[in-house]
Formats: C-alpha cells, structure tokens, sequence
C-alpha cells in the first residue's frame, strides 16, 4: 500500500493541484465572508463580536487537526521507517503554527468586548500557547537536524509530547472552570448553535482547510525538490 | 446598511481587526512559501544546467526530474 505514497508518484499530482485549489479556496472562502460579515444574524448577548467566531473557531479546529495528524503520522513514520510520512507531517506544519496563532490572536481580540481583557490564563488559552510552543519546537528542530535521522526521532518525540496536550485543550472548559463556554458543536449529540451560525462557521471551515491543503501542497513540492536538488549534487 | 456593515454597533473595530489580521496571516504564509518554491525550482533548473550532457540525460530519465524540468515556466 506505501508504494501509493512514494514522491515520484504523488509528485505528478501535488505538482498541478494548487492552482486550482487555490480557485476554489477564493470562491468558498468569497463565499464565506460574505456570510460571516454580512448575512449571518448578531448574537442575542454579544452582538456583532459573535462573528469573529467564524474565523477563531475554525482556526483553533485546523490547528488541532494539523498537530493530531503531524503526530500519527510521525509516529507510523518512524515505527515502519516511512520517510515520506515525515516529509508530509513537515509540510502540513507551517499551516498549522499559522493557524494556532491566528486562533489565539483572534481569540484575543474577541475576549476585549467579550471578557473586558484581551488576556487571560485560563485553561483553553494558556494550552493553545503550550500548542503553539511545541509547533515552535517542532519546527525549530527541522530547521536544526534538517533531513537527516535525528530529525526524524526528535520530531517525533516532540509530537508525542504534544499530543498529550491535544485532550487538555479539547476538554479544559469541561474539566475546569474557565471563561470559555462549553463546545456549542457536538458530534454525537444535538448542537446548541443555531444554524444560520452554523452555515458560515463550516464555509469558513472548509475554506481555511482549503487553505492548508494549498499550503501543505506547496511546501510538499518545496521539499521534495529540495531533495532532487541534494540528488543532482551526488551525480 | 454600509454603516452598520463597518461599525457593527460599536464592535466592528473588533470584528474587522479580527478578519484582516487572519487574512494578512494567510497572505504571509502564501507569499513564504511560494517564495521558497519558487527559490528551490530556479536553484534545480541552474543546476541541471550545469550537468554534462551524460549526467543530464542520466537525470532526466527520472521521472520527477522530467516533471519539475516540464513546469519550469510555472514558477
């Protein structure tokens, strides 16, 4: 099943594949802005502040996303010595750590008329800045070790470490007494979140996964001729 | 209608910084990247240039060579 994900295979896709994803993620994401800022109704309390939810919400949900597959994906990698699963876990990391900071930065500016502080240790802020360190971690040792084996094992016991962090993040407004609300959105159960918010909230969603996907594409392609470029040296 | 587009009852200083502030965000990380793709493509094609005609030919028959050489003019 790994020969499917050998670069010389996946380069003939992921080499043409953003242009047009980057269609589509101006379309939706047009699409998506115009909900949020224009058609989707003001919250009863918090008024028009409410959407700024639709680009913290989805920010923080990739951010998670990107740190949980870095991690299995590191962790396949070097179990069955898959270097390519490393290659595409150091890809999808740039998106990720933008996407953590733009969650807490939003965050931040949605807590001011909300909380009346722009700042607060509580537990679901203070564990996205542990996240946002570890994506620090992760990416400063990439660009310490580069391509090499050290790379590999210290990424993937940063990720491990990480991970731990993921389940605090997710259940600190359940566990403890925090200022966030409760999650809104559940998928087992039935949401609290009415959907005409609900509808600009998964546009917003889809077009910043467009964005990663973009992203991680074009880093991938970066990478991999990186490497041809090493090969044509050895020639 | 365009009045309460941009104020927002008072919290569209808010809302906007919040918007522009991520967008900005996206626009840096695209222009690095593209960046550093466009570097690493121009460093391969001077490179290969550099090749003899054996080593270039030996190079070419891999394919991601080929395909990378092929999109040159996309960069």
């Amino acid at each position: 099943m790994f020969k499917y994900f050998e670069p010389n295979k996946i380069f003939s896709v992921t080499s043409k594949a953003p242009k047009y994803i980057l269609a589509l993620f101006i379309i939706v994401l047009s699409i998506g802005l115009t909900e949020a800022l224009i058609f989707s109704p003001e919250d009863y309390k918090q008024s028009h502040s409410v959407r700024i939810m639709y680009v913290h919400v989805p920010a923080a949900w990739i951010s998670l996303g990107i740190f949980s597959s870095i991690t299995f994906l590191s962790t396949i990698g070097y179990i069955f010595k898959i270097r390519n699963f490393f290659l595409i876990s150091k890809s999808l990391a740039p998106s990720g750590f933008v996407f953590n900071i733009v969650a807490l930065v939003t965050g931040s500016i949605w807590g001011k008329p909300t909380w009346g502080t722009w700042w607060a240790w509580d537990a679901r802020i203070t564990s996205m800045l542990i996240l946002l360190l570890f994506y620090t971690m992760y990416l400063v040792a990439w660009r310490i070790y580069e391509n090499n084996d050290k790379a590999f094992k210290i990424t993937s016991i940063i990720t491990i470490f990480g991970i731990i962090n993921v389940p605090i993040i997710k259940y600190s407004v359940d566990w403890w007494n925090t200022l966030h609300q409760p999650a809104s959105i559940n998928l087992l159960s039935k949401s609290s979140i009415h959907t005409s918010m609900l509808f600009p909230l998964l546009i917003m969603t889809a077009a910043f996964t467009l964005f990663s996907l973009l992203i991680f594409l074009m880093k991938y392609n970066t990478e991999l001729i990186k490497i041809k470029n090493k090969g044509l040296d050895r020639l | 209608m365009i009045n309460e587009i941009l104020f927002m009852n008072g919290y569209g200083l808010y809302v906007w910084s919040a918007f522009v502030f991520t967008l900005f965000s996206f626009v840096t990380l695209y222009t690095v990247i593209k960046i550093q793709y466009t570097r690493e493509k121009r460093k391969f094609i001077a490179k290969f240039g550099t090749l003899n005609s054996e080593r270039a030919a030996f190079a070419k028959s891999q394919s991601i060579n080929k395909k990378i050489l092929s999109n040159a003019s996309n960069i």
